[in-house]
């Protein structure tokens, strides 16, 4: 009797220790995800879900590493502090090999997003951007596609200096953040993520009803979220599986219909090639 | 017209006006203040508000960051009611517009000029500034007041933020003000008019009291006032006392004034009554004496003789009832002694007997006193035999008789019938006829003997005891 009951605790105390142990040893190495505006970053509700979500999903902590402008997020791949980051277009391509695609959003069907032109809703007469000479013009952020890409290259297409068109240019450095320059009057137009104009237009249709849509670009590859060259390959199908599962599982699809997206899937370089030809014709690359 | 309004509506109107007056002049004052206050703290709050902005200003300016500083003015109406300006103006160093709080209004890079007329002067105020110095600009022309502060750091400017105020923010605040404070005070009127209007009346109240009565005073005695319906020391309450006295006092005056006719009227009743006794008398010893020698010499007739008689029996009844109205107090006689008062119990007691009334005598006199006993006996016979028959079948009389270091006092009273006023009217007069025994001449002789020894004779009922108090002075005056 008492060498069973010794036994049993010797196999308690064991078990205990080495649960204790594995989990310790777990958090000590969290997935690093960087977030940063090409999606609707600012909804930190959906977003401390979405971070419960993938850590019951990974069975590992998640952190989201949140930062207002893509360079910063760009300088912390660059230094390897990241293991994964949703990027925009131009981030992404500007980063090069030190990243690979590990999933695109889908967005209405199909994982192409567009650059808005738009302007204050009492502008009636504005037709294209080169109306909007000598007007004070917000862009989202240098490293933007739609909101800096797009607009500059539309100019330059027309024959005119970006850099002197405008009487005055700020950057926003959040795409929802140039729908309100715009709605405030702050700046007469503004080029912006159809997405997040889309999106936004759910969560906040008041501020969306002031601003116009003047122009639509072609579609473009929807803002990937990539990993770092670094990533295992353990984490990086876990992590892929854990995105791709998020539409067929009733939580994933609640977080999914907060993000305004239908799923993420399986992206490939290609699809940002229209982005890459006007990044070099715009000497970027 | 308004002085002769009666003191009831007079004084709630004083106190009223007098409660309208402090309330308007606290109101006023307060409003004053209240006034000072509000644009003190408008000035306050927009100076600390622009201040704290102009730091945060400053790298937005260095940066030519045009959204970091419209985020930063625009942060105070995210919440729209509760802003504390109207609207907040970034200028650049040409004071061109910045940035605004409101980019409808005042657009990113128009001139501040030409903003409008205030801007346009304010324009020019700004130029005409030190740089590096807050400036106010409070026209009462215009309709908002301006705070411009330099946006610097280590003395260099890069621009200056406006804060915009609306004035009538100021004068909204304000009346919000004088709202509250005016319900405040008709509250405060609502509670005190009622308490003031209740006081006046509580006033006036007593002082209605005794004009009521003193306009009654001249129609006779006057009516008798309550001091309980006014218990306090003030001077109301002096008036009731003075009222109190003044009562005392009069009836006083009339009780004598009735002492002093009764009085009279008695001394003229006796002068009278004495003189027509003398001039009876005089005769009337003639008439007796020729009675009697006809009685003794003439015809011994018997109808002569009955007849004088008869003369003689009617003759001798004038005599005792003359002898009986000329009371003659002051005859020389011996000094009253205890066994005097004996004899009178003697004489009294068979009366008492025989209609079962019990007498008490309670007759203190250790020695003689220097009173003439003759008439001291008749009053104190006089006085017994009344007592006994009013005292009537199982009554009782009380005799009491005390000497004290300067007068004698006796009183007899009995538990018969009470005197009615018309009987104590007239009850020492000769003939009064008190009861339907007797001459109605026994309290007349009393009256004489006690008024000319100088003493006082009263009658007093009490309850169902009549009492009669004679108190005569025991002196050397007795003895003239």
């Amino acid at each position: 009797m008492g060498l069973e009951r010794l036994l049993r605790l010797c196999l308690a105390v064991w078990v205990l220790t080495a649960s204790t142990i594995g989990m310790g040893a777990e958090w000590t190495r969290p997935i690093r995800v960087g977030m940063t505006p090409a999606f609707l970053h600012d909804q930190h509700a959906m977003l401390a879900e979405w971070k419960l979500y993938l850590q019951n999903e990974l069975k590992r902590p998640v952190v989201f590493v949140q930062r207002d402008s893509y360079q910063e997020t760009m300088d912390l791949i660059h230094k390897g502090k990241l293991d994964f980051a949703w990027l925009c277009d131009y981030p992404y391509i500007a980063l090069g090999r030190l990243v690979k695609i590990l999933a695109v959003a889908s967005y209405r069907q199909q994982p192409i997003y567009h650059s808005y032109l738009i302007v204050p809703s009492s502008d009636t007469h504005t037709r294209s951007i080169l109306d909007l000479k000598g007007k004070v013009f917000a862009y989202a952020a240098p490293q933007s596609n739609t909101g800096y890409v797009v607009p500059r290259y539309q100019l330059r297409k027309a024959g005119v200096d970006a850099n002197t068109f405008f009487r005055k240019t700020f950057f926003t450095w959040s795409h929802s953040k140039a729908i309100r320059a715009v709605a405030s009057g702050l700046a007469q137009g503004a080029a912006i993520d159809s997405y997040v104009w889309d999106s936004l237009q759910k969560v906040d249709p008041k501020l969306v009803a002031k601003t116009r849509i003047v122009w639509t670009s072609e579609p473009f590859g929807f803002p990937p979220i990539v990993a770092d060259h670094a990533v295992s390959k353990a984490d990086f199908q876990a992590f892929q599986n854990a995105l791709f599962r998020m539409k067929d599982d009733p939580a994933g699809r609640a977080l999914l219909d907060k993000l305004n997206l239908d799923g993420f899937v399986e992206g490939t370089p290609s699809l940002y090639k229209g982005v890459t030809d006007m990044m070099r014709e715009l000497g970027d690359l | 017209m308004l002085f002769n309004l009666s003191l009831r509506i007079k004084l709630p109107l004083l106190g009223a006006a007098l409660i309208l007056v402090t309330a308007l002049a606290l109101s006023t004052s307060f409003l004053y203040q209240t006034w000072e206050a509000v644009r003190r703290d408008t000035f306050k709050n927009l100076n600390d508000l622009g201040q704290t902005m102009s730091r945060a200003l400053f790298p937005a300016l260095l940066h030519d960051d045009i959204w970091r500083a419209y985020e930063t003015v625009s942060l105070p109406f995210k919440d729209s009611e509760s802003a504390q300006a109207e609207s907040l103006i970034v200028l650049d160093a040409k004071r061109r517009v910045f940035a605004s709080s409101h980019p409808e209004k005042h657009p990113v890079l128009s001139e501040l000029a030409s903003l409008g007329a205030d801007f346009a002067t304010l324009d020019r105020d700004i130029a005409a500034h030190p740089e590096d110095q807050i400036l106010t600009v409070e026209r009462d022309s215009a309709t908002h007041l301006f705070i411009v502060i330099p946006i610097e750091s280590d003395t260099i400017r890069l621009g200056s933020l406006i804060v915009s105020y609306d004035n009538a923010w100021i004068r909204q605040r304000f009346i919000e003000f004088i709202e509250r404070a005016a319900w405040i005070t008709l509250l405060i009127l609502a509670v005190l008019l009622p308490i003031n209007w209740y006081w006046g009346r509580r006033m006036v109240a007593p002082l209605q009291e005794v004009t009521d009565r003193l306009s009654q005073i001249s129609g006779g005695e006057p009516p008798p006032l309550d001091p309980k319906l006014y218990p306090y020391n003030d001077e109301v309450g002096a008036l009731y006392l003075a009222y109190g006295q003044l009562v005392e006092e009069m009836k006083e005056k009339i009780v004598l004034k009735r002492e002093v006719v009764k009085h009279e009227r008695m001394a003229a009743v006796g002068r009278l009554t004495a003189s027509i006794a003398h001039e009876i008398n005089n005769p009337l010893g003639g008439l007796l004496n020729a009675v009697s020698t006809l009685k003794r010499y003439g015809s011994a007739d018997p109808l002569n003789q009955k007849t004088i008689s008869l003369l003689e029996r009617g003759l001798t009844q004038i005599k005792e009832t003359v002898a009986a109205l000329l009371v003659e107090a002051k005859i020389t006689s011996r000094q009253l002694t205890p066994h005097d008062l004996e004899d009178v119990r003697v004489l009294v007691s068979p009366g008492a007997h025989a209609q079962n009334t019990r007498l008490l005598w309670k007759t203190a006199l250790s020695a003689a006193v220097p009173l003439p006993s003759t008439p001291i006996r008749q009053l104190l016979i006089n006085l017994t035999l009344n007592a006994i028959q009013a005292a009537g079948n199982d009554g009782q009389v009380e005799v009491n008789l005390h000497a004290g270091e300067t007068e004698l006092q006796i009183v007899v009273e009995n538990d018969g019938e009470g005197l009615s006023p018309a009987v104590r009217e007239r009850l020492f007069e000769p003939f009064a006829q008190v009861s339907e025994h007797g001459n109605g001449l026994g309290l007349w002789v009393c009256y004489q003997i006690v008024t000319q020894l100088d003493g006082s004779i009263r009658a007093e009922s009490a309850g169902p005891l009549t009492r009669f108090v004679v108190t005569l002075p025991l002196s050397e005056s007795s003895e003239r």
